[in-house]
């Protein structure tokens, strides 16, 4: 009997199925290499995993790449979770991925904790060893790549706070094998010729390989030991690096730590203006009170009128003497209408009138005799007429 | 030539303005205090000023340091 030819669907989709049913394919767990990686406009990735001798193709959908936590590029290592099937139009199996990690991430992540907890129990992470940062730096030290957009933007906002800022860049390597010793060398070249005033320590954004030679211990204990503060600005807002624990400062992106560094000038200059002005004013304020209390002393009498004092006395002598007067006056009144009244009464109980009209005084040892009773024979007596006096005896 | 800090300058400014402010002080006293405060400030703008702009590359060429100017896109 004649073989009849089957088409070529037909064998794809004999394979796709015989792939299928497989229970081991329907979840596989493959650590490889990633190359030729494609992120296509519609949101999925297509790419090839390899190792040394063979190498099998990839697809991830939209959908499955929310869960990514880095970016995928060519060379990187990567642990691959999907299952196996035939895409039938190309007769190719290929891995559908629903989940993708960076191989070796793993134990790279293990490392930096790691090496954290242990410098965290040697104390290179306390508040009390870190550094204040000067507020006038004379001279801002850089350490970071001189290219790319970390310098520019540090120089950029550096400037425009102070227009008359010195800073230093000591170019360092910032990624790759290496780069943690020559990070170490030019920290301690910086401090061995006092080169600088404070240091930025940065580099951009990256994956945790990237930024590894920042969690590196030779990196960690140069920080560590530097006489001159220290801000480091390593990766985006959310990484932190073993340099970001140890540094004296850490700020969440380089033009931060470029606004860490440098003061506002103009802020500054306002400062000190405003201080000035307050000086001026309180100098002010305490002359004028002076001058208040100055006025008030020449303002009075003493001074005005120095003489006030003698003119008071006058015053004072005017006023007794006026008072004098008067009350002499007055006494002197008050005698005369005595005197008068004195005399008056006098001239009318004075006996010279009725002598003048012929009566006539006896007297009888200088009493006057009033009644016959006050006398007796041969007494002596004295009478007294209006021009003059005899002397008689009772008979 | 440890000259006075800026920010020890600017804490000296401020606490002379505070006593001028609180402390009921003589005519004299006040006056030489604020002399002393405007000579500071004038120190402080003079230390801001002196500042010169300078941005420059650290070359190491086989262990002695050479310093050039530095622009970005240079």
């Amino acid at each position: 009997m004649k073989i009849e030819p089957i088409s070529v669907s037909e064998l794809n989709r004999y394979i796709k199925d015989r792939v299928a049913e497989d229970e081991y394919l329907k979840s596989v767990f493959v650590r490889g290499e990633i190359s030729n990686f494609k992120h296509h406009y519609t949101g999925h990735m297509y790419f090839t995993l390899k190792d040394e001798n063979s190498l099998i193709k990839c697809i991830m959908f939209k959908s499955s790449t929310a869960t990514l936590n880095f970016v995928p590029k060519d060379g990187m290592k990567v642990n691959v979770l999907g299952n196996v099937a035939v895409f039938e139009r190309d007769g190719v199996y290929q891995i559908y991925c629903k989940a993708m990690q960076e191989d070796g991430v793993g134990d790279l992540y293990t490392k930096f904790k790691e090496l954290k907890n242990k410098l965290e129990a040697e104390g290179l992470f306390n508040e009390e060893h870190k550094k204040k940062i000067p507020m006038m730096p004379k001279i801002i030290g850089v350490l970071t790549s001189n290219t790319g957009a970390v310098i520019r933007d540090i120089i950029n906002v550096s400037t425009r706070r102070n227009p008359n800022c010195y800073i230093r860049l000591l170019p360092v390597p910032v990624q790759g094998t290496g780069a943690g010793e020559k990070i170490a060398d030019a920290i301690k070249l910086m401090n061995e010729k006092k080169l600088a005033d404070v240091l930025i320590v940065a580099r951009g954004g990256g994956s945790l390989e990237d930024l590894w030679p920042f969690n590196e211990e030779v990196v960690a204990r140069a920080i560590y030991d530097s006489e001159i503060p220290i801000i480091s600005a390593v990766g985006h807002e959310t990484d932190f690096t073993i340099a970001d624990f140890v540094a004296d400062l850490r700020a969440p992106t380089p033009s931060a730590a470029a606004e860490l560094a440098v003061t506002d000038i103009s802020d500054l200059e306002d400062r000190i203006y405003l201080y000035k002005n307050r000086l001026k004013l309180l100098l002010r304020k305490k002359v004028e009170i002076m001058r208040l209390r100055y006025e008030k002393c020449m303002a009075s009498k003493v001074f005005t009128e120095p003489d006030y004092k003698i003119k008071e006395y006058y015053l004072t002598i005017d006023k007794l003497l006026k008072n004098m007067n008067i009350l002499i006056n007055s006494k002197m009144k008050d005698f005369k209408i005595k005197m008068v009244q004195a005399t008056t009464r006098l001239d009318t109980i004075s006996p010279l009138k009725t002598l003048a009209r012929g009566y006539g005084i006896l007297e009888k040892d200088d009493i006057i005799i009033k009644s016959v009773k006050q006398l007796k024979k041969d007494d002596n007596v004295k009478f007294r007429l209006v021009d003059g006096e005899v002397k008689a005896k009772i008979i | 030539m440890k000259e006075k800090g800026f920010e020890e300058m600017l804490d000296e400014l401020e606490e002379i303005v505070q006593t001028l402010e609180k402390e009921d002080l003589n005519l004299d006293e006040s006056i030489t205090k604020f002399e002393q405060g405007m000579k500071i400030a004038k120190d402080c703008n003079k230390k801001i000023e002196e500042a010169e702009k300078k941005i420059t590359i650290l070359l190491n060429e086989n262990e002695d340091l050479k310093e050039e100017n530095f622009s970005v896109d240079g």
